[in-house]
């Protein structure tokens, strides 16, 4: 009959009507400044920079002395929008696997250009670059505040783990295990070192006229 | 003592006018008493446009299962007045190739056509600004001419979406004004006044401690289903919100207005719901009579204004409920179902105006409402069926 749907429908918006007051899964609103639900551990937003915590290296503070990051500027390279600035340092510092590296002295995220597509991590061979879930970037100053400079963007592993767990832990094994082989490395170099320097005394003569 | 106490609130708005009007030498009495009425009205229902504002839009957020806005003040009840200084303090733009006089006119008139609607309603016993012996001939006057304020809007504004909007409007609110018409005029072949006071007064007994409403009867019923989708067409209320429609024409009519103007033009269009609302409740829930025998007490005004609430509660419901109909649609709707409908109503009306009391009238009347409901919906309404279309290729 004619406007039985009308009537329907008309009982289905006073069912959320009234619903909306008794049952709480109706009403789905999280009222953002106040509320928050928890971030997904996929979201990402803008990259950031991870250090290793403990570290030292004379005079610097933790974040630089821990810095994965060997400014070797591939990042800056693959960025579709070319939005990171890297400089690279004239000294080296020892990085977490005791091998001196250069690192930035200047590494400049333009978040205003950032399209957060996550190139750099995915080329970034040292894991020093990583995606941060930070979205509260707003700021009042154009010019000033969307350049995110080095001292911004590190951030420590624990950071880093408490916001990407899965994926933190599996990057951690990944270094352990390239620490355990680089160890076995040069263990087994300075093994073949010292069983050359044993077998070198014998002929030095013949050995050098080898050589030359 | 009780009786005097709910004589004296029954009348409290009149006690207060003429104790006010006491003070003022007898020459002037007449004319600041009808300014002082005018006055109240003019306040009174913008107030209450504001306090709508903020019910409807928390009532269609809870439909839509949200909370609707609760920032400004406790429960967001300041939103209106957060509305009203952000439209007052806005840029009053003018399309350079608009007509200026007309284009500043158009929302004018519209507050100005919708307002004088408010002279003859009867909001309580005693409470009409102008008891008209043809109060509800000028009524429907009044209400025809905001029409022509709609279309001002739309032709001087120059804009295409304007213009489409206007013509929309017009083509609407002229099909959906003869069925008022005719709808409200089932209510006069009965009462047989044009008096809207008259008309309360004639639904203003009991039997059995039930009210006389004509919604009560086979045929103000079906005046009142008919009357109450003349009245969303006519004040341009989803689902008849082609006219505005914003998904397709940006705002209609009103899209080159801002500011105060467009506020104009939002005031005026709830200010139409509260008096068409009004005189629904006049013509066929009783005005401002009880709807009980034992509730006579109750000031009278209290019943105009809830009935009235109600009907504006009924009005959100639907927004919130019922998709916007197509052009083509609403004309047929018009034309094909709710108009024959309501001249057969007028016919069913005339019979029970003629059959006298008994119990007869009642059957044969609803009989004949429901049987011409059930059948003109399946005749008039019913939907073309087209065959899958079919394709000749050339050989």
């Amino acid at each position: 009959m004619l406007g039985e749907g009308i009537l329907k429908g008309m009982a289905e918006t006073a069912r959320n009507f009234f619903g909306s007051y008794v049952s709480k899964e109706r009403l789905t609103t999280v009222q953002y400044p106040e509320e928050r639900e928890p971030v997904a551990e996929n979201a990402r937003v803008f990259p950031f920079l991870v250090y290793d915590e403990g570290m030292k290296d004379g005079e610097r503070p933790e974040w630089e002395a821990g810095l994965r990051c060997t400014s070797c500027q591939i990042c800056e390279k693959e960025c579709p929008p070319k939005c990171i600035f890297i400089e690279k340092s004239k000294d080296k510092k020892p990085d977490a696997f005791g091998k001196a590296q250069y690192y930035p002295v200047r590494f400049d995220i333009d978040i205003s250009v950032c399209m957060s597509c996550q190139i750099c991590v995915e080329v970034c061979p040292f894991d020093s670059i990583k995606m941060d879930t930070q979205f509260e970037l707003a700021t009042d100053d154009r010019f000033g505040n969307l350049m995110i400079d080095v001292q911004e963007l590190a951030k420590s592993d624990s950071y880093y783990h408490s916001i990407h767990p899965t994926e933190a832990s599996a990057i951690d094994q990944h270094r352990a295990e390239t620490k355990v082989m680089l160890a076995a490395k040069t263990k087994a170099a300075a093994e073949s070192a010292a069983a050359k320097a044993a077998a070198a005394p014998k002929p030095p003569e013949q050995q050098a006229g080898q050589g030359a | 003592m009780f009786a005097t106490l709910a004589r004296n609130s029954d009348q409290i708005f009149i006690l207060l006018r003429d104790w006010l009007l006491a003070f003022l030498p007898m020459m002037l009495r007449p004319y600041v008493s009808v300014l002082l009425s005018v006055v109240v009205i003019v306040c009174f229902f913008p107030a209450l446009f504001a306090l709508t504002v903020i019910f409807e839009r928390k009532g269609l957020g809870r439909i839509q299962n949200r909370l609707g806005p609760n920032r400004v003040g406790p429960y967001g009840l300041l939103q209106p007045i957060a509305d009203g200084i952000k439209s007052l303090t806005k840029e009053d733009i003018v399309p350079t190739t608009a007509n200026g006089f007309v284009h500043f006119l158009a929302p004018v008139v519209l507050v100005v056509a919708v307002f004088m609607g408010f002279a003859v309603l009867p909001m309580g016993r005693n409470m009409v600004l102008v008891d008209m012996d043809c109060g509800l001939l000028f009524y429907f006057a009044m209400g025809a001419s905001t029409e022509l304020a709609v279309f001002m809007a739309g032709w001087s504004s120059r804009n295409k979406y304007s213009l489409l909007g206007a013509m929309r409007a017009v083509a609407q609110m002229i099909s959906y004004e003869v069925i008022l018409l005719l709808s409200g005029l089932a209510v006069v072949m009965i009462t047989g006044s044009l008096s809207l006071p008259k008309i309360v007064e004639a639904q203003n007994h009991y039997s059995y401690g039930l009210p006389h409403w004509y919604i009560f009867t086979p045929w103000g019923l079906a005046g009142f289903v008919m009357y109450a989708i003349a009245a969303t067409a006519e004040t341009n209320r989803s689902p008849f919100d082609l006219p505005e429609g914003e998904s397709e024409l940006v705002a209609g009519y009103h899209t080159e207005y801002s500011g105060f103007k467009f506020a104009l033009f939002f005031l005026g269009e709830y200010l139409a719901m509260f008096s068409i609302s009004g005189l629904g409740a006049t013509l066929f829930l009783g005005g401002w009579s009880a709807p009980f025998s034992f509730l006579t007490w109750v000031p009278s005004w209290i019943w105009f204004f809830s009935k009235l609430m109600l009907s504006i509660f009924v009005f959100i419901w639907m927004r919130g409920t019922l998709p916007r109909l197509r052009q083509d649609q609403l004309m047929n709707f018009a034309w094909k179902f709710v108009l024959p409908f309501t001249l057969f109503n007028l016919m069913v009306t005339a019979l029970w105006r003629f059959m006298g009391d008994g119990w007869l009238r009642w059957a044969v009347c609803s009989a004949l409402v429901a049987a011409a409901y059930v059948l003109m919906a399946r005749v008039s309404m019913r939907r073309e069926r087209f065959a899958p279309r079919s394709y000749r290729y050339a050989e």
